[in-house]
């Protein structure tokens, strides 16, 4: 290798495995030092636990208490997402106030997530510890730039934040992750527990509505909101900076902009949960569905989403399903399913050696199908993708958050020793006026959604206590388990699309299959051959880390991969499968990019 | 987290009259990483406040979690987090206490391939799967802390049908199983364990590590007994209602939730009393059914979650004989709650029902 390197400038370049994620994700790169970017890139991931397989069977409301032991930061989107299922599999509607409490927990769960996210995960790749490790030269200058939003956030120079980053150290970083705790103490007064709920069923809630739990939230928010008046300001500074510092490094992490988004927190007055209904009560959601392709808006109908979706097996540790039962051949409005639709999916594994030239991997490939191209869609790591599809799905306007077509406004009301703010967040573009989706712009889209989260809470909490004030303070609705359903449920998990896809045959599960967002973002090349959305993004990476190969940290590749918020326990619930390239230290690449 | 100057220069820091102790965090279990994140939800303490030495008479410690640590570096660069690990395979790293977070497969079970790994084998390039760590790390460690239901006991991911073989770390080293410091096994069950379960139980093992706390106390289920020494029921603020035979009928009643699928009778767990963060939420004191996540049996032994527990319905229609009752789900939960499935063990045979397709 250090030969090659000598001859070439091409050195191989391993990360596993990387720390600051959920979950053991490895990454493996060829990087031209020569030409400072990266050539190739595979990402793996190390578990396989078999949900799909050992949920086979059991009593179908247990899918949500099971399913959200998926994730161990996102598990209540799985419960939510579960339950939504099951209200659909079921036909029952749960009272408004009960969603009104979903639709509470979640937005806490976004300002949670997102916060200790970005700023005691991702926040350390920007912060003064780091960038004086990877470009000393960056941060002399940040030391002397003076911040534009100073006033907003009180840090006077770029050099100011980043400190604030120093994990540990950092006077903000140790507030952010005081903040992810008061963040939880709101999820947990609607949801019971963090990160499993427990008083979540189908049907409704267990929690008990009283002035009181609504008044302990309320307090909490006003405080979120009063952070997210500096925070938002802060990001822009911080990462507008790294523009500034480094032109060109809008390439960094860049895909095209093809983008999905399911939506999440529905409108209990639109929302029945039934499939027939579904592109109807979609559109009412609070944050809209979309599949965006090169930046555009293609559809935002449930339905359509729904039937596009097909899993790709590439070459993965599995035997295909091809001569398995169809267990639904057409949906509830006659539709035709395809055979890769998770409701026909048979998950069927076959460990075996890694041989380059068969079956190197766990990981499945999902794809999104336009009737012509099978899409290695991204989700972003969730908020880019959520406001591009809101932005331009121009449906929602409750007040606190508006659609225009091309951006979205948040307004946030007077806090403590703050005037009322309104941010917008705006469709990002190059300089050439092309759409952008890279590192920087999902890191900056997760802060504006924070604020995104909160505006919308405070609307829940509006409409929760005008039904306890009215003296609807039911919350749950009895049902009963059919002998057979088909349903599906869509939200947003913090970091993207979540479907759970349900077959029920003699009251028991007959297959379940869920689709959170890291099986998107991992996946790995598929049966097409076209790669997945990491090692897309890292592949186009230049590189701009001052250091050399012996003491290179790949400061940019990380960016990169944190910035789609990796969270590989959701990846791998069904398969990411392992170090398929570990072999490839003794391996020509092209041997493996023939497979 | 690499906190600072400690873990960049260990030769200087050990060589130091205080010894430095290192936290081994090794989430590569068939896990969700949710202990993970629980911990940074603790408060009493915070893992600040154990990292930076907050509390009197801690020792100097060096933490090398996944979650939140600031080293990653490539394999072939600076910063690899991995290295650690293989410094503590050659004894280079002593004391440490290696933390477990997932339930172990058995790799034992097909002829090739592997469940799960964290990082690679130098020797091989393949993935070290995580029985190989344990196998390699266990008889160097001065503890080991098993973080969550699924390392403790297999949770979730060791239920019927599953197609690892998954088990908890005392299955896989055995029960039995001492380290080289004396201390057994110290299981943190939870799913996700409680925030401050957690953290306070690291906190007494480094007062433990540090000579400063006598061997930590722990029941038949290697569980700390102040934590988990009362049931749920004898926690729960909704046990008033049990004792005047009020009994919830639909979900969101404040009443005791017993008919609707709760275990706190026979569950061992401090959740109802300690809330789940600062005292905020919890179970069937918040109107969430006990599901049992804390007990050797999850989940199997509790499923349908949503249907009566056994002996419930005797306590719904003959509230008066509470004490009966009580006694009746004690005697079930001796022979089976606080028991694994039989399926969790070692071995070339997958048990759990599964039909293998390799």
């Amino acid at each position: 290798m250090t030969t090659a390197a000598e001859d070439t400038g091409i050195v191989e370049m391993n990360w596993d495995p990387i720390t600051r994620i959920v979950g053991s994700l490895g990454i493996y790169t060829k990087i031209d030092f020569k030409q400072k970017k990266v050539v190739e890139c595979y990402s793996t991931s190390s578990i396989f636990r078999g949900y799909s397989i050992f949920m086979k069977g059991k009593d179908p409301r247990d899918a949500h208490f099971i399913t959200s032991r998926i994730c161990g930061i996102c598990g209540d989107n799985h419960a939510t997402c579960s339950v939504y299922n099951q209200n659909m599999a079921y036909g029952v509607r749960p009272p408004h106030l009960a969603e009104w409490i979903i639709n509470l927990g979640e937005a806490a769960e976004y300002m949670f997530d997102h916060n200790i996210f970005q700023e005691n995960l991702v926040g350390v790749d920007f912060c003064a510890k780091m960038v004086g490790e990877t470009n000393p030269g960056v941060l002399e200058l940040a030391n002397r730039t003076e911040a534009p939003h100073a006033g907003d956030h009180g840090y006077k120079y770029i050099g100011d934040i980043m400190r604030s980053l120093n994990p540990l150290e950092g006077e903000f970083y140790r507030e952010a992750l005081q903040v992810s705790r008061s963040t939880r103490e709101m999820f947990c007064l609607m949801e019971g527990r963090h990160v499993h709920p427990s008083t979540l069923y189908p049907g409704g809630v267990g929690t008990t509505p009283t002035v009181q739990l609504f008044t302990d939230y309320l307090t909490r928010l006003m405080r979120y909101v009063e952070f997210m008046k500096r925070v938002v300001p802060m990001h822009d500074d911080l990462f507008d900076f790294f523009y500034e510092a480094m032109p060109g490094y809008e390439e960094v992490g860049r895909r095209r902009a093809d983008m999905v988004c399911w939506g999440s927190l529905n409108d209990p007055e639109h929302c029945d949960f039934r499939y027939d209904h579904m592109s109807d009560w979609g559109r009412k959601m609070f944050v809209s569905p979309g599949v965006i392709r090169d930046g555009q808006l293609i559809t935002n109908d449930l339905v359509d989403i729904n039937l596009g979706i097909r899993i790709l097996l590439g070459s993965s540790y599995y035997e295909d399903w091809e001569d398995q039962e169809m267990f639904v051949s057409r949906d509830p409005l006659g539709n035709p399913v395809d055979r890769r639709h998770p409701w026909n999916q048979h998950t069927i594994p076959r460990p075996a050696k890694r041989d380059f030239d068969s079956k190197y991997s766990w990981v499945m490939s999902p794809r999104w199908f336009d009737g012509t191209n099978y899409l290695a869609a991204d989700t972003g790591g969730g908020p880019i993708a959520r406001l591009w599809a809101t932005a331009q799905g121009g449906l929602v306007d409750f007040g606190y958050v508006k659609s225009t077509g091309h951006s979205v406004l948040i307004n946030l009301p007077r806090t403590i020793s703050r005037p009322e703010v309104t941010f917008e967040w705006k469709i990002p573009v190059d300089k050439a006026g092309l759409p952008l989706s890279n590192a920087i712009e999902r890191d900056r889209a997760r802060t504006y959604f924070q604020a995104y989260a909160a505006a919308a809470a405070l609307h829940f909490m509006e409409k929760a206590l005008a039904e306890v004030r009215a003296g609807h303070t039911k919350t749950w609705e009895p049902f009963d388990v059919p002998d057979e359903a088909n349903s599906c449920g869509f939200t947003e998990a913090v970091r993207g699309v979540l479907s759970h896809h349900m077959v029920i045959r003699d009251g028991k599960i007959a297959n379940y299959h869920p689709y959170p967002p890291t099986p998107w973002n991992a996946s790995v090349r598929d049966s097409y051959g076209t790669p997945g959305p990491y090692e897309d993004a890292v592949q186009n990476t230049p590189i701009f880390e001052e250091n050399q190969p012996d003491n290179f940290k790949g400061i940019d590749i990380m960016r990169a991969v944190r910035s789609f918020d990796p969270c590989l326990p959701c990846g791998v619930h069904m398969s990411l499968g392992n170090g398929k390239l570990l072999e490839k230290i003794h391996t020509p690449m092209a041997a493996i990019l023939a497979t | 987290m690499a906190t600072a100057e400690q873990t960049n220069d260990t030769t200087q820091a050990e060589s130091a009259a205080e010894p430095l102790v290192h936290i081994l965090w090794m989430n590569g279990g068939l896990g969700c990483d949710g202990d993970s994140v629980a911990l940074t939800a603790a408060t009493q303490p915070s893992i600040e406040e154990i990292a930076l030495g907050a509390l009197p008479g801690l020792p100097k410690i060096a933490v090398h979690w996944p979650l939140i640590d600031f080293e990653c570096g490539p394999e072939q660069g600076a910063d690899n987090f991995i290295e650690w690990w293989h410094k503590a395979d050659r004894g280079e790293l002593d004391p440490f206490v290696l933390v477990v977070e997932g339930s172990i497969p058995n790799e034992a079970i097909k002829e090739e391939g592997y469940w799960c790994g964290f990082g690679n084998n130098p020797a091989t390039g393949q993935p070290m799967t995580t029985s190989e760590w344990l196998d390699r790390l266990a008889p160097k460690a001065t503890a080991i802390l098993a973080a969550g239901t699924c390392a403790t006991y297999g949770g979730i991911h060791a239920m019927a049908g599953n197609p690892t073989g998954a088990m908890g770390v005392p299955d896989y080293l055995g029960w039995e199983w001492r380290s080289k410091a004396g201390l057994p096994i110290v299981c943190v069950p939870g799913c996700p364990t409680h925030p401050d379960n957690l953290s306070e139980t690291i906190l007494y093992l480094l007062y433990q590590v540090a000579g400063q706390a006598p061997m930590i106390p722990l029941d038949e289920a290697l569980r700390p007994t102040w934590l988990f020494g009362a049931t749920v029921h004898e926690g729960c603020d909704r046990g008033g209602y049990y004792e005047q035979g009020e009994f919830a009928t639909e979900y969101g009643s404040p009443k005791c939730l017993v008919k609707l699928g709760c275990w706190g009778p026979v569950v061992k767990c401090n959740v109802p009393k300690r809330g789940w963060i600062n005292g905020v939420g919890g179970c069937p004191n918040v109107g969430g059914i006990c599901i049992a996540c804390t007990m050797p049996g999850f989940p199997d032994k509790f499923m349908p979650f949503m249907d009566e527990p056994p002996g419930a319905r005797v306590s719904a229609t003959a509230s008066t004989l509470y004490g009966t009752v009580i006694r009746t789900l004690r005697g079930f939960t001796a022979k089976t709650a606080d028991e694994e499935p039989k399926w969790r063990q070692k071995g070339n045979d997958l048990l759990t029902g599964y039909q293998k397709t390799w």
